[in-house]
């Protein structure tokens, strides 16, 4: 079994997870799942953080930490969009992406 | 040799006065301002008289040849090692002479000035620019250098145009001084650059060196040569150009006849005696150089001079204002003297020409004061310049009449009196050299003795005219003048006036030349029976004769519409065709390049504007299509 | 005498201006700091002159050395010779006479004030430094003032105006800073001593000609356009119209002057073959400035349009002087900037006296102003006639000294250029001439306010002042000029060298 994973299916996982993120990113209007797709690019990029820590240097715990680090940066980062979301959401009574554009030229 | 150090004092106590009156002249009465600066003036012109006679009898000769005698020199200005303006006086046989003659019409128009400006609002301030002329006259007259010439050339220039303007609430007094000013200055320009190229062949400023017959700048001056003339011909026809606008000559004389509506003892002083001869002392002043580098350039002066006198004379038959016949009529005598410079040789008999001009300027500075302060005697009576609302005023001012023939009489060339003398002289000195312009200048002489008569006859013969008021005799104040320069007038001509001027200082003796003085003396009595005729006995009609001559009068009259060429060259050409265009080219075409720039910034960046939608999307787009972008081109570039 | 002084009067001057309160406080404090500077800069050239007769030959005279910046070899090195002192002298009196000027700004006194002095402080710091990377700052803090100063406190166009004269000026910089790092660049040819800004080490160096071609027209434009070169002058007209007085003042009187200076001691003294090569361009470009200017002037309306056209002209015979190189023609050029900047600022400083009686500046309005203030038409006249080269006064000893040494270069382009910049002076006339006429001859005008009243005590002590100078430079001249010629020698010998 050991031998059947490698770090090719990790990457083509976290690969298909960050263009399906970025995809979503560009395509979907609800700022909710535009921060879904955020959310899915950042846990592609730990999910290589892992595997290459994993594969290419077991002894050390540097990817580890990186992930560990990615994660609480995510969750900050999730507090505060939710936070702007829902004070859109108070002013504008909906939260569709197209519409904010107040911040043009 | 005697210390003359004390003429210093000559043009420097003028110059503290002018200070004096200009700064405080209002805190007095304002006689107090006239009685200072005459005072001054006196004390001037006493200095130069006994200069004069410390010069010419005592110190003067250094074995029976004149001397230059520097003074007194400073550097005021140093260039490098050749080139400095220095200040300073030089003396020698011209430069006394101006220093005499100029101090004498000055203490006489200031002393008629006290009478004459009586009452004006700008009494004090007169006073003081008469000092600032005086001084300043004197400066050019001595001055060791030719830049220091110069320097004093504007200032005479700027004081001319103060007292042109003194009556400054009458715009026609305005645009006359202006045009005075702007028109010598353009003829100074001229001056300018002759001294710079002089300057540059010559190597030096210092009158000394420049007309040392054996000096270098004397000797090596043919070096150069541009369209056919030598450089330094050139500069001597430029510097002529300083001295026409200065003379008054054609061309440039315009600014003459205007610069009447100046105070009239102004005229008298600035527009008669000094100053416009300034450009016939300056020729003098540089005569060897003339004589021995340049031919060319004397014989235009002679010609220009001819022209002029004869151009002049012409005006002046038909003028009716008789400041500007009197302008006219000093156009025309400068003229003479230009012609006789312009022929004169290098030497004492040679150089009779050069003597004979020096003593027309001599003569013709009193009788030319004269008639001025006579005329302005007659304006401050009856209150106004045409000679038609004049008539019979011998029975209102006697002595004004008296004095006035005088001058008349010694304009005209009539024997005993001054202006014969110089005439005859002068024209001894034509004759010899140049028979054409001799002939010119014969009928010229008779001309000159018929307008003056007509301007005689005119105003002191006849009927009465209306007068606003009976005309009263001048203040005696202003009489004394008159009374004195009338005798300066009579007996100035009885000098022996070669032993003491002459183009190398060597001092020479000259007799009456019977031969041209009996035609001349001829002419001028048939010029005064012509007039006699026409304005006295009225026997011709003038009025005939004007008709009968038509458009040649009419243009004579319009002074041959120089004026108008004049006002076509400045207004439309100068004003309309270059000015106007440059204005308009820079707020246009410069200015609105550099706005372009702007608008160019401005208007690209209003474009750009909109890529910043506000759509966050957008944004995130452009962004991964350039991470895309940017990788497959290093893909191609790793793949190459 | 220490120079660092005249930096630190100002800036303790300025901590003095930020605690006041009152208007009258704030005046009080900028014309007792101007003051004391004055002062020092009449001390500084007697000291000067002291040195010099003692004998002392050094170039620069009192130089101090303060490290700056290390690692890039900068240190703010001051010194100071003839030129620099003279310019030093002019500065001071023209932004004391400026404070004087603006005796009655309307609002935000303090502020004025402020930026008035932080541009002085540029302008004094320019002229002492030696460095080429200190003056650079120090020309940039002499300019941004400008920004404000017109702004805010000045007329008409003033937005339009400040942004022009502002952005023009910081575009010049741009390609001036380039000029100078490229300098900076080739400072070390061998590589063998560090790069410097130094402009006196500088000088010993030569330069290779390939990059004195590039960077001779970029530090000469880059000053140029300060010194209203054809065709980029035309920040000029705009700004001086707009500018409060005092502003105009020391724009036209003391910033036109860093850009002569800087073009002679920069441009000409650091990259002396380029300046002999590439010289006729700049020539042309001059010559037109002067003839161009002169014309521009006579048909303007506005006194300030006037008179910034005849700035364009004055200034243009500036860099005209410099380019044509050799020693009695950069003197000239020298003496034409203090000559300039002395009647310019008597010319403005008029200006704006009669525009707060009459309200307007425009000559067709105005006539025969010297009946209701003599005292202010005298010296409007006196100015002019400094203008138009009058002995006696500055702007003969300055133009003659130009043209005499213009003419002693003997080919017939350098010739034929100086004939047409001499012409000027009969149009200078015209245009001095036409305003006097206008606006001060003729019968006293009815359209003016009534009750208009001659100038007060502190416009008589500016105008005095400035004619004191005038005349004063115009009657005895030798003594300035010796001391700029005695400075001029080690610019003129690198030039000569190279011809």
């Amino acid at each position: 079994m050991e031998s059947g994973v490698g770090i090719q299916h990790f990457m083509i996982l976290s690969t298909l997870m960050f263009f399906i993120g970025v995809y979503g990113f560009l395509t979907r209007k609800n700022l909710i799942t535009i921060l879904l797709s955020v959310e899915l690019i950042l846990n592609s990029v730990n999910i290589n953080f892992v595997a290459f820590n994993k594969f290419l240097y077991p002894e050390n715990l540097g990817g580890h930490f990186f992930a560990m680090f990615v994660i609480a940066v995510a969750a900050t980062e999730v507090s505060v969009a939710i936070a702007i979301i829902i004070s859109l959401y108070r002013k504008l009574k909906m939260i569709d992406v197209e519409n904010v554009n107040e911040m043009k030229y | 040799m005697e210390n003359f150090l004390y003429t210093l004092i000559i043009p420097v106590i003028l110059f503290f006065s002018f200070i004096f009156t200009g700064l405080s002249g209002n805190k007095f009465k304002p006689a107090v301002s006239g009685i200072i600066c005459t005072a001054t003036v006196f004390i001037s012109a006493a200095l130069s008289y006994w200069t004069a006679y410390q010069y010419f009898f005592l110190h003067g000769k250094v074995n029976g040849v004149y001397q230059i005698i520097n003074v007194y020199k400073i550097e005021w200005l140093k260039f490098n090692e050749t080139l400095s303006i220095d200040i300073g006086i030089l003396l020698d046989p011209i430069s006394v002479m101006m220093m005499v003659v100029i101090t004498t019409v000055s203490l006489m128009v200031h002393i008629y000035s006290i009478g004459y400006m009586k009452g004006d609002s700008g009494y004090s301030r007169y006073f003081a620019f008469l000092s600032l002329f005086t001084f300043a006259m004197l400066g050019l007259v001595l001055s060791v250098n030719i830049f220091m010439t110069y320097m004093f050339w504007e200032l005479v220039g700027i004081s001319s145009y103060l007292l042109i303007g003194h009556y400054y609430n009458k715009p026609s007094a305005v645009s006359a001084s202006k045009k005075a000013f702007i028109v010598t200055r353009f003829a100074d320009l001229g001056f300018l650059i002759g001294i710079l190229l002089l300057s540059a062949f010559a190597g030096t400023f210092d009158f000394n060196e420049l007309t040392n017959p054996n000096g270098n700048a004397i000797l090596q001056s043919a070096s150069t040569t541009f369209m056919g003339l030598s450089a330094i011909s050139w500069a001597l026809i430029l510097i002529f150009i300083g001295c026409a606008g200065k003379s008054a000559m054609f061309p440039l004389h315009i600014w003459l006849p205007d610069a009447m509506e100046g105070p009239t003892p102004v005229s008298a002083l600035i527009h008669a005696a000094t100053m416009v001869v300034a450009g016939v002392y300056l020729i003098a002043r540089l005569f060897p150089l003339y004589v021995f580098t340049s031919p060319v350039a004397l014989e235009v002066v002679a010609h220009v001079g001819a022209f002029t006198s004869l151009f002049a004379a012409i005006i002046a038959c038909t003028q009716t204002d008789i400041k500007r016949v009197l302008a006219f009529s000093t156009i025309s005598q400068i003229g003479y003297m230009m012609v006789s410079l312009g022929v004169s040789g290098y030497g004492a008999e040679e150089g009779l020409g050069y003597m004979a001009s020096m003593f027309h300027l001599f003569t013709h500075a009193f009788f030319k004061a004269l008639l001025f302060l006579g005329a302005g005697s007659i304006i401050h009576a009856i209150h106004t310049n045409e000679i038609y609302s004049m008539g019979n005023l011998r029975k209102y001012m006697p002595l004004t009449h008296i004095t006035f023939l005088t001058a008349c009489l010694a304009i005209a060339g009539i024997p005993p009196l001054s202006g014969f003398f110089s005439k005859d002289e002068m024209l001894v000195a034509v004759m010899e050299k140049n028979i054409f312009l001799f002939a010119v200048q014969y009928v010229v002489a008779g001309i000159t003795a018929f307008y003056m008569f007509r301007l005689y006859f005119t105003v002191f013969w006849n009927k009465d005219k209306k007068y606003e008021h009976v005309p009263h005799e001048s203040p005696n104040v202003m009489l004394i003048t008159l009374i004195f320069l009338a005798v300066c007038s009579a007996l100035a001509g009885l000098i022996p006036f070669s032993q003491f001027v002459s183009s190398n200082g060597v001092p020479f003796s000259t007799h009456i030349h019977m031969n041209i003085a009996i035609p001349v003396v001829g002419i001028a009595l048939a010029g005064i029976l012509l007039a006699y005729a026409l304005y006295k006995k009225e026997s011709l009609s003038p009025e005939k004769i004007k008709n009968s001559l038509g458009v040649f009068y009419r243009s004579a009259y319009r002074k041959f519409y120089i004026d108008e060429i004049y006002i076509f060259v400045t207004k439309k050409i100068i004003f309309n065709l270059i000015s106007v265009p440059v204005a308009w080219f820079d707020r246009h075409v410069v200015d609105n390049t550099m706005n372009g720039i702007a608008y160019t910034t401005n208007f690209v960046s209003e474009k750009i504007k909109y890529m910043q939608s506000g759509q966050l999307q957008q944004y995130a787009f452009i962004m991964v299509a350039g991470m895309i972008l940017i990788f497959l081109l290093t893909l191609y570039l790793i793949i190459v | 005498m220490d120079l660092i002084l005249l930096i630190l009067v100002p800036v303790l001057t300025l901590a003095a201006l930020m605690t006041a309160g009152t208007k009258a406080q704030a005046r009080m404090i900028a014309a007792a700091g101007t003051g004391v500077q004055l002062v020092l800069s009449v001390y500084l050239v007697i000291v000067y002159l002291m040195e010099r007769g003692s004998g002392n030959i050094e170039q620069m005279l009192f130089t101090e050395k303060y490290v700056w910046f290390n690692t890039l070899n900068i240190y703010f090195s001051t010194g100071v010779d003839g030129i620099s002192v003279s310019l030093i002298l002019l500065t001071a009196i023209v932004t004391f006479t400026g404070v004087l000027a603006s005796w009655d700004v309307d609002y935000l006194y303090k502020e004025f004030f402020i930026s008035l002095i932080v541009l002085s402080t540029g302008v004094f710091g320019f002229f002492i430094s030696l460095d080429l990377f200190t003056m650079f700052l120090f020309y940039e803090l002499a300019v941004i003032p400008m920004y404000l100063l017109i702004g805010i406190w000045g007329s008409g166009k003033k937005e339009y105006s400040a942004m022009k004269l502002t952005l023009m000026l910081m575009g010049a910089s741009a390609v001036l800073l380039v000029g100078l790092l490229g300098i900076y660049s080739y400072s070390s040819p061998t590589g063998a001593t560090a790069l410097t800004f130094n402009i006196i080490e500088i000088a010993n160096v030569d330069i290779p000609v390939e990059a004195q071609r590039y960077f001779f027209p970029m530090v000469f434009i880059g000053f140029g356009v300060l010194g209203a070169l054809f065709p980029f002058h035309t920040w000029s007209p705009d700004g001086h119209s707009s500018a409060p007085t005092a502003v105009s003042m020391l724009h036209a009187g003391v910033l036109m002057k860093m850009g002569g200076y800087g073009c002679l001691r920069v441009a000409m003294y650091l990259l002396p073959e380029a300046a002999n090569e590439m010289a006729w361009i700049f020539i042309i470009l001059t010559s037109i400035s002067i003839v161009y200017g002169a014309f521009g002037a006579i048909v303007q309306t506005d006194l300030k349009y006037i008179n910034a056209y005849s700035s364009v002209s004055h200034c243009g015979l500036v860099l005209f002087a410099i380019l044509m190189i050799n020693e009695i023609v950069m003197n000239g050029a020298v003496l034409q900037m203090i000559s300039h900047g002395l009647m310019t600022a008597l010319f403005f400083a008029l200006i704006g006296m009669i525009y707060s009686r009459t309200h307007t500046r425009d000559i067709r309005e105005m006539t025969g102003i010297m009946k209701l203030m003599p005292f202010l038409s005298v010296c409007y006249m006196i100015a002019g006639f400094a203008s138009l080269g009058l002995p006696g006064l500055s702007g003969f000893v300055a133009e003659m000294t130009i043209f005499v040494g213009a003419f002693q270069n003997t080919d017939i382009f350098h010739r034929s250029v100086t004939i047409l910049a001499a012409s000027s002076i009969v149009i200078t006339a015209v245009y001095i001439l036409r305003v006097v006429a206008k606006i001060l001859l003729g019968p006293a005008g009815d359209n003016l306010p009534s009750g208009i009243k001659d100038a007060v005590w502190n416009e008589k002590v500016v105008t005095i002042i400035l004619i004191v100078a005038i005349a004063g430079m115009g009657l005895v001249p030798l003594w300035l000029s010796d001391m700029i010629l005695n400075s001029l020698g080690p610019i003129t010998e690198k030039l000569a060298l190279i011809k």
